[in-house]
């Protein structure tokens, strides 16, 4: 302790502590079991549970499932089948990192790749023209959440709701609830199906759409984790009161949070088009729950604030090895679902435990 | 010649609907002091702290710094003012590390390309930075900078809110009730580092209802009473008893401690 | 201050447009409801226009319903009620969970209404007082009959690929599956269930929901089973869509044989594109305009409509489609088919 100036007046009952234990405060060492070691291993480094889960689960269907689930083109064939989903919950994860949620990243996506498929095909734009409008619809999308719950001040949960269904009804009035079809986009716009379009190394066959979604991860990871944007989203699902008082903006990111979703579900939908092959607005109807699945499987909290962007790849990932293992072991589609049921909330209660950590 | 305050509040009036906050409150800070402001709840010392901190605009009135006249519309104007404030809440953000928290909207950046085009935040440097703060103010206890602050104790987290203010801080520090949720120990602890940021030069606005404290570290003691100033005492020359009485209107003050 | 008065404004025009969509009809007039499973699906786009335009033509009033999604039971119990309260005459129903309607459905004949079930038959097929529908059997017979002919005597070798819609397994799903696997020669076990046959040609089932999306999905995961796949039957035309996509990735566009059941237009456009190789063609125009008429004629005179001879229900005509006829199994080309279609 350093010593002011002219001596402290110090009050008689603290020359007490004169003599008393000069540690704030001591804890007696208990023996670390293993799984306190694990316990704290994985506090210290939680995005390792989905991890350790994903790998344990590919081991495992490879030993029940055998050579069809183990394959390079298998497994390859899961990053795509799971590359929508995916990318939409690199959007939906912007969103619950602020203590918030998105309801509505689904409906968004299909509005945009049905606004893009008429543009591009129906009307004849030319694909880059219509692709960026696109963008720039579910980036407006976004943004209409992110107003109505900064300024009008709605919870995020009913915000979405409600512009799940607007979106949902844009989309069939735009569409008429007709598809466009894959011949009619190779003629007219084939740009649009481009993340489709797929390469192969030594059996895996690689689409543009997975590398996509690793890319949207990777950029996103970056700028949560090493730009001060990144920071103010965290501190502003952390404690949003903290974060104004200290000096940033919350209104402002909150926006910018929900726009930067937005986006992302555009870019989602040009993928998705070049992913189901045809411009259909009939698809990715449980895409905004399955989104959420991912996220909290990838170890994000619901209340905001903690957990890695990674995770909710990772998330993804393991939804997707589940499916295809159980269905590759001859499991009725019933159960697969029973399963992903009952992943999601072991993965909500692992996070609990791990939480709690004498450090 | 006499010392100019280096913040001066004069007829700060503040208004909601029928209830008056404010009633022509005036206010003084010398450099390099401690002024303590003390008053009962409903006193009016909140809001007096909030005006000059920039948290709310008086209806009428005017604030100096340094002479000037100023006129907050946020708390971030005042803190670019060089007035910064350890709020009560402390205003931390639990899962972010100390680091991030001292740098919290002000974040440093990389310099040249990564720092402009790709914004990169330079975590070294304000780790740096961070870790020399908390040892210059003698907070060696905290072992890993890149820690949560949820994992501090209270006394720590206390001691990184009021190094943040003391590190960006160039004009004023205003502490609101920094020993309120403290045990004795730690209370020490932060009327230390009080004395280590007043022996720096930065002159503190202490509010606080501990007179024990008050009397220990204060220079001036500014009794707030009825929406305004209503006298400042030298703690060497009265009691802590005088001090109360005054505060909630038992006594007068004598005329010399009167408003001046 | 402003946010509350914000708020309180939405409410209020919520609340009033909620008032004047529920605004009962005019009790003069014979008004009649369509509830069908979602608006999504064009098969139900297209059923609603027949609707409205055979009621403008004959002066009836119609109300129109539809579930969110296909599975959405919830909305079409209350769109029957609603229709009870604002007086209908009659209902045309497209249910989505065909089981679980009925108890609605046996409220709105209680009141006096003609219930009339279009394309998907309930559960027992008499709760409705009629059923104007696809024979959806014949139709999945049809195009099975079709693809074992087309493949001769490598019938007895094939490897298949069953698309279905949803693990809830609707009527139409079971008609179509069963009819196909009728159709091609296959031991049915119970024909009231998906999935329970042991014929070592069928490769497997997996579900669509009905969408391009879906039958992808479905269509890589059965590859995966077994990359021989020849023979892939589909639910509907987008799933056979979605399945044609699959079968591109992985090289396999020709050699396999796609069916469907629909006819919708672009589906019948796909048949001529070789995608889908033959196609049931149904009629929900003339479906919901038949329905229209029949509650008319009830509302006049109180007939009650007839099923089809030998049949439990109003045929409304299914019609198979495709550029390669083959003997014994009736057909029209596409450019026919796309005279007809719909959507």
């Amino acid at each position: 302790m350093s010593d002011a100036g002219a001596a402290p007046h110090k009050q008689d009952f603290e020359e007490v502590l004169d003599r008393s234990d000069k540690s704030v405060a001591a804890f007696e060492g208990h023996e670390k079991n293993l799984m306190d070691r694990l316990q704290h291993f994985l506090h210290g480094n939680p995005t390792m549970v989905p991890v350790i889960v994903l790998a344990i689960s590919i081991i495992a269907f490879g030993f029940i499932a055998g050579d069809r689930f183990f394959s390079a083109f298998n497994l390859s064939l899961i990053m795509q089948q799971v590359s929508i989903i995916g990318i939409l919950a690199a959007a939906q994860s912007l969103v619950i990192l602020t203590a918030g949620i998105d309801l509505s990243v689904g409906a968004n996506m299909v509005l945009a790749s049905v606004i893009m498929g008429n543009l591009g095909v129906q009307l004849g734009l030319p694909a880059p023209v219509a692709i960026g409008i696109g963008f720039i619809c579910g980036a407006l999308a976004g943004a209409l959440n992110g107003f109505l719950v900064t300024k009008v001040r709605l919870p995020p949960f009913i915000v979405t709701l409600g512009t799940w269904n607007i979106f949902f009804a844009l989309n069939l009035w735009l569409s008429g609830a007709q598809s466009i079809r894959s011949q009619d986009i190779d003629a007219q716009a084939p740009l649009l199906k481009f993340f489709g379009e797929s390469i192969n190394i030594g059996g895996a066959q690689f689409t543009f759409g997975s590398m996509l979604m690793v890319l949207i991860f990777a950029v996103l990871w970056y700028v949560l984790n090493r730009t001060a944007w990144g920071r103010h989203v965290y501190a502003v699902g952390d404690d949003k009161d903290a974060a104004e008082l200290a000096g940033i903006r919350t209104s402002r990111t909150l926006v910018q949070v929900y726009a930067l979703a937005g986006l992302v579900c555009g870019i989602a939908a040009w993928a998705a088009i070049g992913r189901v092959g045809s411009v259909s607005p009939q698809s990715f109807q449980e895409a905004n729950l399955q989104s959420i699945t991912a996220v909290v499987i990838g170890g994000i909290s619901l209340f905001g604030g903690r957990g890695s962007i990674i995770g909710p790849l990772v998330g993804a990932l393991i939804v997707g090895v589940f499916n295809s293992g159980l269905r590759l072991a001859g499991v009725d589609v019933l159960w697969q679902v029973f399963a992903i049921g009952w992943l999601t909330i072991i993965a909500v209660a692992m996070d609990q435990w791990i939480r709690k950590v004498s450090a | 010649m006499t010392v100019q305050p280096i913040l001066t509040a004069r007829g700060l009036v503040k208004r909601y609907g029928r209830v008056v906050a404010l009633n022509h409150a005036d206010f003084d800070l010398y450099p390099g002091e401690v002024l303590a402001v003390i008053g009962d709840n409903g006193a009016g010392k909140t809001t007096l702290i909030k005006a000059i901190s920039g948290a709310i605009r008086p209806d009428e009135g005017e604030i100096r710094l340094d002479r000037q006249k100023v006129d907050f519309r946020s708390p971030l104007e005042a803190r670019d003012a060089g007035i910064e404030t350890v709020h009560q809440t402390l205003a931390l953000s639990p899962a972010l590390s100390i680091a991030d928290n001292m740098f919290l909207g002000r974040e440093l950046r990389k310099p040249g390309f990564r720092g402009r085009w790709l914004r990169a935040l330079d975590r070294d440097k304000m780790e740096e930075v961070a870790r020399q703060k908390l040892n210059e103010l003698g907070l060696l206890t905290i072992q890993n900078i890149r820690q949560a602050v949820e994992t501090l104790s209270g006394g720590q987290r206390q001691g990184v809110a009021v190094v943040r203010a003391a590190t960006f801080g160039s004009k004023v520090i205003i502490m609101d009730e920094p020993t309120a949720a403290l045990g004795v120990k730690e209370s020490r602890k932060v009327l230390d580092l009080i004395q280590d940021v007043k022996s720096r030069g930065l002159p503190i606005v202490l509010i606080s209802h501990n007179m024990p404290h008050v009397f220990e570290v204060a220079d001036r003691i500014h009794v707030h009473r009825l929406g305004r100033r209503l006298c400042v005492i030298d703690p060497k020359k009265h009691t802590m008893s005088d001090a109360v009485a005054y505060m909630t209107g038992a006594m007068e003050p004598p005329v010399e401690a009167a408003v001046a | 201050m402003k946010k509350t008065v914000l708020k309180a404004g939405a409410l209020a025009f919520a609340g009033a447009t909620m008032l004047a969509l529920s605004a009962p009809a005019s009790a003069q007039e014979v008004s009649a409801c369509l509830i069908t499973k979602t608006d999504i699906n064009p098969f139900f786009v297209k059923m609603k226009e027949g609707a409205s335009a055979k009621a403008e033509e004959l002066g009836v009033e119609l109300s129109t319903y539809a579930g969110k999604i296909d599975g959405d039971h919830e909305t079409q119990v209350q769109a029957i009620e609603s229709c009870i309260a604002s007086g209908a005459k009659g209902i045309l129903l497209t249910a989505s969970d065909t089981k679980a309607i009925v108890p609605a459905v046996k409220k709105a004949r209680d009141a006096g209404i003609l219930v009339i079930a279009l394309d998907t038959p309930l559960e027992p097929i008499d709760s409705a007082d009629a059923t104007f529908a696809t024979d959806n059997f014949k139709a999945g017979e049809l195009i099975g009959q079709w693809a074992a002919k087309t493949l001769g005597d490598e019938a007895a070798n094939a490897k298949i690929a069953l698309l279905d819609l949803a693990p809830s397994q609707p009527s139409v799903d079971v008609l179509r599956n069963q009819g196909f696997l009728q159709g091609f020669g296959i031991d049915l076990k119970d024909e009231k269930m998906i999935g329970d046959e042991d014929d070592p040609r069928i490769v497997g089932n997996d579900v669509t929901s009905g969408n391009e999306e879906g039958g992808r999905k479905a269509m890589e995961n059965l590859l995966q089973k077994d990359p021989d796949i020849n023979v892939v039957y589909t639910i509907n035309e987008p799933a056979a869509a979605g399945a044609y996509e699959a079968l591109k990735s992985f090289g396999k566009e020709e050699g396999v044989l796609v069916v469907s059941v629909d006819g919708g237009c672009p589906g019948v456009q796909n048949v001529k594109e070789g995608i889908i190789g033959a196609t049931s063609q149904q009629y929900p125009l003339l479906m919901a305009s038949m329905g229209i008429e029949a509650i008319k004629k009830y509302a006049d005179s109180g007939e009650l409509p007839e099923p089809s001879p030998g049949l439990d229900f109003f045929n409304t005509g299914v019609t198979l489609v495709t550029d390669q006829p083959v003997e014994g199994v009736e057909s029209i080309d596409s450019e026919e088919g796309l005279e007809r279609c719909w959507g």
